[in-house]
C-alpha cells in the first residue's frame, strides 16, 4: 500500500478564496434562443474594446457561447455592434 | 412549405418618409405576389450606426417578420440589393426557438420589465 504522506503543516493556513462556481446561464435560466438584436444584453459578452469574450470568462457552455458569438456577429453587420471600439462601456 | 424569416433593412438616412413608405410598401407587394404572409413589421426610424456606412453615420432601421415559401428569399434579396437606398439587409430563418421568442415577446412575456406577469409554474410548463 502506499506510505502515509506526511502532513505538512504550516504556521498559519494558507487561505483560500472560495470563488463563486461558474455556470452557464442560458442552461440555468432555460432561454434556447439569443436575438442578434438585443444589444444591452450582448454588451455582457464583449470587453471594453468590443471584442467577444472567451468562455472561460463568460462561464458559457460550448453550444450558447457559439450562439452568442453569432449573434454578435450578425449585430456587427447590421452596425448594432461596432467591430472595433474604445472604452464600449 | 412555409418557413419563417426574419429581415432587417437599413434605409439611408437622406430618406424623406414617404420614400421610405414607398419603399417599404415595394417589399409588402413583393411578398404577397410570393404568397408569403407578414407576421409583423417594426420601424425603428432613424437610429445611430456603431460604425458609418456608405459615409453615413445614422440610418433608419425596418424590420420585417414574415412566412415564405423558401425560394421567395433569393428573390428578395436580389431586390434588396438593387434598391439604390438600402445600406444594408440581413434576412435570418428563424428556427422555432426564435418562432416561440417573438410570439412571447409580442405578448410582453420577455425581458426584465415584463408587462405581464407570469407564475413559475407557467414558466416551467412552457
Amino acid at each position: 500500500m502506499s506510505t502515509p504522506r506526511k502532513e505538512i503543516k504550516f504556521m498559519t493556513q494558507a487561505k483560500q478564496i472560495k470563488r463563486p462556481k461558474k455556470y452557464c446561464r442560458f442552461k440555468k435560466a432555460g432561454i434556447k434562443y439569443i436575438d442578434y438584436k438585443e444589444t444591452d444584453f450582448l454588451m455582457k459578452f464583449l470587453n471594453e474594446q468590443g471584442k467577444l469574450l472567451p468562455r472561460r470568462i463568460t462561464g458559457n457552455s460550448l453550444k450558447y457561447q457559439r450562439k452568442v458569438a453569432q449573434a454578435i456577429k450578425r449585430a456587427r453587420h447590421l452596425s448594432l455592434l461596432p467591430y472595433v471600439a474604445d472604452l464600449l462601456k | 412549405m412555409n418557413k419563417h424569416y426574419e429581415t432587417v433593412i437599413i434605409f439611408s438616412p437622406l430618406l424623406a418618409e414617404d420614400d421610405v413608405k414607398k419603399g417599404i410598401a415595394k417589399y409588402h407587394k413583393l411578398l404577397q405576389d410570393h404568397d408569403g404572409k407578414l407576421v409583423e413589421e417594426r420601424n425603428w426610424g432613424l437610429k445611430q450606426l456603431a460604425y458609418p456606412i456608405e459615409g453615413k453615420s445614422n440610418g433608419i432601421y425596418y424590420i420585417m417578420e414574415f412566412t415564405a415559401p423558401g425560394t421567395f428569399v433569393s428573390k428578395l434579396e436580389v431586390e434588396f440589393k438593387r434598391d439604390e437606398n438600402l445600406l444594408r439587409f440581413l434576412t435570418v430563418a428563424l428556427d422555432k426557438y426564435g418562432v416561440d421568442y417573438n410570439d412571447r415577446r409580442r405578448q410582453g412575456l420577455v425581458g426584465k420589465n415584463k408587462t405581464v406577469n407570469t407564475e413559475k409554474t407557467e414558466e416551467v410548463a412552457s
